[in-house]
């Protein structure tokens, strides 16, 4: 038996979420005494590759075949079963981002596993049945599940569990995979990056406007601030319904689900659909004219004031902390 | 074209979330059932490729019969018929193996789910029927375009977008950008009342894992409001107390 851990990569480089995947499969390798290897799939570079030793994995499986360069959840989740079969794996870790999301079930079919998705902690292990806890309803509760079947897949929420490091050394062993036509039918034929960016739902720090801000014009001081802290930018739905900010950046029971260290919002209301997107954040800081708005009942830091007022001085303020 | 949209029915997104039963399940009184949000979007996607006669759109829900105002919602929005597998969806395990099931005695090319339901959140059950299907699919699709037995398909990814295309058929998972949820209009109403809605019996499942009790996230202490002419104590705070810059 052992555990094996996928780990995704962008352009060449593995993701945080897939580092924090690592360090929780190290993590449940040491609760059953199982070797836990590491799967990568695609073309990565060769740095990155001994960097998974860090967090205490030193068995790497590397998949480098050129059909497999480009992201197809059917194809990879053929790999990662193939893989797992081949080590006898009994646990197989990946990360709930977007891919993952696609990847999980298909893998989960492929091994009859039994599926944790979205897991936010640690099993607690009961022989053969693990338990592990999982958000529901948009964050208004915590649902722990019961996993019966012998092979368990577990698709880990990024920004859970923190990536601790072990280091050890790397043992790489390259693996040829038998890929059907079938299963590589989809093709990428565009990937818009903004890589200058920190993606959302990987960011540790989160700063999101809402209607209150007026209008697209008053998001400079948003960006800066978030410039300042190394943050995500956010919004709430009717900003980006409005089109004064994309799409992606819409949180809440209809966009994106977000658990950052820190999330600030200013001149956002708290709608409860909103909240859904962001109540599990770890720290909530909110700035609003209104001490009646709904978000100060949720929020552990508050700031009622105007926000053209209170932005600027905040921007100063960080920049200062930074440069102390 | 032959399109299916699986529908899912959820607690409307205001609803008060409180569990009975020591916890173990779902305080339902009180609670509106509503279409998924995501699945509204489906819907309408599907309704816009089905239009002008070129395809029919089954939709399917896997539920009791105290779904079936949803299921009449959803066919008077637009879609042609109806399937209800008549069962308890246990979990997303459970739901997808039934519409694998239904659909493997059809010949659906377009085979649409919301991004998730927003009650368990799990996006699981599209990748669940592909793998089943053995097709492709393709989750949380902000884009959706058809043509020539081909889906073109703008998929969000982690800080951007990727644009993939895709022979049918094919399973979508479809969030915002895909299209604007659709209202019934009276004549859509009407005419729902007499579109059929088949009622089949639900395949047995192995279960491989379940959902044994509930918890309330913890709630927050009481907010610490910081002077607006006292930025610094804010910056402090977040530092030595919070311990998150
Ligand atoms: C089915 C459904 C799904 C939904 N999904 C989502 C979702 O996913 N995400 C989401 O965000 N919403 C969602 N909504 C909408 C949600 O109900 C709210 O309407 C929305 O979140 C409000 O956005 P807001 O807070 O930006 O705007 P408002 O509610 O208009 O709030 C603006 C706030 O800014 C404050 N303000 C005004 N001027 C200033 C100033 N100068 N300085 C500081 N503060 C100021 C005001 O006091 C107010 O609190 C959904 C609604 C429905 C029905
Ligand atoms: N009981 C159900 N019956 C039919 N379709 C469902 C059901 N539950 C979920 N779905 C579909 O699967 C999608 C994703 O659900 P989930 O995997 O539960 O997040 C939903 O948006 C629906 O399209």
């Amino acid at each position: 038996m052992a555990i094996l851990v996928y780990i995704e990569n962008t352009a060449g480089a593995f993701k945080k979420s897939g580092y924090e995947a690592v360090s929780y499969a190290k993590a449940i390798g040491d609760l059953t005494g199982q070797p836990v290897h590491a799967l990568s799939i695609g073309k990565v570079d060769p740095v990155s590759l001994q960097h998974i030793g860090r967090y205490g994995v030193s068995k790497v499986v590397e998949v480098n075949t050129e059909q497999l360069h480009q992201f197809v959840n059917q194809a990879y989740a053929a790999v990662i079963a193939e893989v797992a079969k081949n080590i006898q794996a009994t646990t197989i870790v990946l990360s709930n981002s977007f891919s993952g999301k696609g990847l999980a079930p298909r893998v989960a079919v492929k091994l009859d596993a039994a599926l944790a998705d979205g897991a936010i902690t640690l099993p607690t292990i009961k022989g053969d049945t693990w338990e592990i806890k999982k958000s529901a309803f948009s964050g208004k509760a915590i649902a722990t599940q019961e996993l019966t079947a012998p092979v368990k897949v577990i698709a880990l929420t990024p920004n859970t569990m923190e990536a601790t490091e072990a280091q050890t050394t790397v043992e790489i062993e390259t693996f040829q995979p038998s890929v059907s036509a079938t299963d590589l039918s989809t093709i990428i034929k565009d990937i818009v990056q903004a890589t200058d960016k920190i993606p959302l739902p990987e960011a540790n720090i989160v700063v999101s406007a809402g209607r209150g801000l007026k209008g697209p014009e008053n998001w400079r001081m948003i960006e800066e601030l978030a410039d300042v802290l190394g943050a995500a930018t956010a919004c709430s739905k009717p900003v980006s319904d409005a089109g004064w900010r994309p799409h992606e950046e819409h949180v809440g029971q209809t966009g994106l689900a977000v658990s950052p260290n820190l999330y600030i919002a200013i001149g956002i209301s708290g709608a409860i659909q909103h909240l859904a997107g962001v109540s599990s954040s770890k720290t909530i800081v909110v700035i609003n004219n209104d001490p009646e708005a709904p978000f100060f009942k949720v929020a552990d830091y508050g700031i009622v004031g105007d926000a053209f007022d209170i932005v600027p001085k905040l921007i100063d303020a960080f920049k200062a902390y930074k440069n102390h | 074209m032959k399109i299916l949209v699986c529908i899912s029915n959820v607690p409307d997104t205001t609803s008060k979330i409180t569990f009975t039963d020591n916890n173990t399940a779902l305080n339902t009184t009180g609670i509106q059932y509503i279409i998924n949000p995501y699945d509204e979007i489906a819907l309408a996607r599907a309704v816009e490729l089905a239009g002008n006669g070129q395809g029919t759109i089954t939709v399917i829900h896997v539920g009791e019969a105290a779904a079936d105002p949803t299921i009449r919602k959803a066919l008077a929005i637009g879609a042609d018929d109806a399937v209800r597998v008549d069962a308890r969806p246990r979990d997303a395990w459970f739901v997808a193996n039934q519409i694998a099931s239904y659909a493997k005695t059809q010949d659906f090319d377009l085979i649409l789910t919301g991004r998730e339901s927003i009650d368990f959140n799990g996006s699981l059950v599209q990748g669940y029927i592909a793998e089943l299907l053995n097709i492709p699919s393709i989750s949380i699709a902000k884009k959706l375009d058809i043509n020539d037995m081909s889906a073109t398909v703008e998929r969000e990814i982690e800080g951007g977008k990727e644009v993939v295309q895709v022979p049918l058929p094919v399973v979508v998972g479809t969030a915002e950008g895909v299209a604007e949820p659709k209202i019934p209009n009276m004549r859509g109403i009407m005419s729902a009342r007499s579109k059929p809605l088949e009622i089949i019996a639900a395949v047995d499942v192995p279960a491989l894992s379940q959902i044994t009790h509930y918890d309330t996230p913890p709630p927050r202490g009481n907010v610490k409001l910081v002077d607006k002419d006292d930025i610094a104590q804010l910056v402090e705070l977040l530092h030595s107390e919070a311990k998150v810059i």
